[in-house]
């Protein structure tokens, strides 16, 4: 494939397209309205559906549906449209159903505003639903890795039979970037024999989607599998990116938008003759967190960076389990940190400027 | 011997949930009847609510969905858009479609979805223990309307058919009663030929279902026919409130 200069939210679109996605439906709302609109113009040339959906709740409802009849299908939304889609990522997960939803984070609380935060990364990390369940979240760092992450999804989805949230903020739907689209999936599907696709009574037990379990001790069971399967994953899946961190006595950690700027304040400070690296988890669940524990015997402290109030530092607070101090800067509501401000946090940390 | 009767085979082998004199029993064997006397049981797919019918996929001998509250035709939109050449039907009561499922259903319906929805209403929340309804009839006690239902306080009944029928998308829209043998007999024909109209290619069909609830309403079984006779029939008229293919109200 060649490379071009693309929208991420448009190379999300093409990129799920490549990975065999037949049906998109969505609702609008700002950052993310490229993808269903790219979505709408695709999907129809290729035997798909594009579908707007009445809101974000039917949605998610209708992916339920598709997914539970096998076809690989997906949505997207912002923020608040996401809360809306809570409860129907909630069922997808407690009937085992592979789906992919892209997020493309906004401020909130609330409205909010329209411009980039991760500040969704609890709803996303932590349940966002009711019930015990994970989804694998995916946090791009650049149009590239939107692209091929939304491609990857889709695999995961499938292979784990669990939701997987493209997770971006404003910043990586918005900007464009050269990209390298992953090359369109010409081999079928691995076939899902618990889809519902229609019982003849002869080639397989009736096929039934569903999240209820009366009993509480089959409800358990149940949750333990689930729990298992989250094991395997977590063993399995986790991504994440070291930069500089070979002879680094400060650690960045950071994703999205925010570690791309974090490494430009990398350049600077060691410039200025101090050394500070960069872990950057690609997956926020399963968290990186053996990757944080191999540098807490020589790394003396770590900033943690987000356009939130704080919410992935829980998560490295939690690796780091105590061993070396961890601080946090953020901006947020859609404002953006410069790389300025986290030198001058590092800096402090240094004890000022060598 | 000669066997005169025997049970659908779209219905699973298992007893039913349902409480003495619910008249749901009768309902699902009419849909099972009707898919299989059209001949699709291989290609239809089933989507229960969340409510009295809750388990309908233990006994529906299709492969099934279980929908979240309300979405049930949100899922069935889903599933149809990805095997259009499936029969998709939604079961669903009064709760579940006409109070928390009311956007997906109108949209449903809107956009013509080929699917079958079977709206079963009894004016209450059955499986939750008796609470008031979008259907209930004014002055109705409910145990979350202890003194009626006060249409000062909390509205009117939502006549569903009525409501649906005034959208452009809608194809076949019919109120049954299954409170006597005539109207079961007519409530099976029109269900068949809101299947009938799937198999065409044809939508949105919606048959709604008028039934009884004797553990909720606090009566006999043969008394809460007679209540149905008495109050619903008033308020919810049967009869077809849209038929593209042929004559309607």
């Amino acid at each position: 494939m060649e490379k071009q200069l693309m929208k991420g939210n448009e190379a999300i679109a093409e990129s799920a397209i490549a990975a065999g996605c037949k049906l998109f439906f969505g609702y609008p709302i700002t950052p993310q309205n490229q993808i269903p609109e790219y979505m709408s113009k695709r999907l129809p040339k290729i035997g798909g559906c594009f579908l707007q959906a009445e809101s974000e709740v039917a949605a998610i409802n209708m992916v339920y549906g598709a997914s539970g009849a096998g076809a690989r299908c997906m949505t997207s939304s912002s923020s608040p449209g996401i809360s809306l889609k809570q409860e129907g990522i909630s069922y997808i997960a407690g009937a085992e159903l592979p789906a992919v939803i892209v997020n493309i984070v906004r401020g909130g609380p609330g409205l909010g505003g329209i411009q980039p935060a991760q500040s969704d990364y609890f709803q996303a990390t932590k349940g966002g639903g009711h019930g015990d369940y994970h989804l694998i979240v995916l946090a791009p760092g650049s149009v590239q890795e939107a692209a091929d992450l939304t491609y990857l999804a889709f695999d995961l989805a499938d292979q784990y039979r669990t939701p997987v949230m493209v997770m971006g903020d404003g910043m990586i739907g918005q900007m464009m970037e050269p990209v390298v689209l992953p090359q369109p999936k010409t081999e079928a599907a691995a076939p899902k024999t618990w889809a519902t696709t229609g019982y003849n009574g002869k080639d397989r037990e009736r096929n039934i989607v569903n999240s209820l379990y009366i009993e509480p001790s089959v409800l358990e069971q149940v949750n333990m599998r689930l729990q298992k399967r989250y094991q395997v994953i977590k063993e399995n899946e986790v991504r994440c990116e070291e930069y500089m961190m070979e002879d680094a006595e400060y650690m960045i950690a950071a994703y999205g938008t925010t570690a791309r700027i974090a490494k430009k304040a990398i350049s600077e400070l060691r410039k200025q003759g101090i050394k500070v690296g960069l872990v950057r988890p690609i997956t926020l669940w399963p968290f990186p967190e053996k990757i944080f524990q191999k540098y807490t015997d020589r790394v003396k402290a770590v900033l943690t960076v987000e356009m939130s109030c704080g919410q992935m530092v829980e998560d490295v607070r939690l690796a780091i389990n105590g061993k070396i101090p961890v601080t946090f800067f953020g901006r947020t509501g859609g404002m953006i940190p410069t790389w300025k401000e986290m030198a001058a946090e590092i800096q402090k940390l240094a004890g000022g400027v060598k | 011997m000669a066997v005169v009767f025997s049970k659908s085979k779209v219905l699973t082998d298992v007893p039913l949930h349902y409480c003495p004199g619910c008249t749901h029993g009768i309902i699902h064997r009419l849909v099972a009847e009707a898919i299989e006397e059209l001949g699709v049981q291989e290609r239809t797919i089933g989507v229960a609510p969340v409510g009295c019918a809750v388990f309908a996929y233990n006994y529906f001998n299709v492969d099934m969905q279980e929908a979240s509250h309300g979405r049930a035709p949100a899922v069935a939109t889903g599933i149809k858009r990805a095997l259009p050449d499936s029969i998709v039907f939604t079961y669903q009561g009064d709760g579940d479609l006409a109070s928390i499922g009311t956007a997906e259903i109108v949209h449903a319906a809107t956009r013509g979805e080929k699917i079958t929805v079977i709206f079963v209403n009894n004016t209450i929340y059955g499986m939750t223990g008796g609470q008031m309804a979008p259907t209930s009839l004014p002055g109705q006690v409910t145990t979350t309307s202890p003194y009626g239902r006060d249409v000062n306080h909390c509205g009117y009944p939502i006549k569903v058919s009525e409501m649906l029928s005034t959208l452009d998308g809608a194809n076949y829209i019919e109120r049954v009663s299954v409170n006597n043998v005539k109207n079961v007999i007519a409530a099976k024909k029109a269900i068949k030929k809101a299947f009938q109209y799937q198999v065409d290619g044809k939508g949105f069909n919606m048959i709604e279902v008028l039934s009884t609830c004797p553990t909720n309403w606090g009566l006999t079984p043969v008394e809460a026919l007679g209540w149905l006779e008495d109050n619903m029939l008033p308020y919810y008229p049967l009869g077809v409130y849209k038929d593209k293919g042929g004559e309607s109200k």
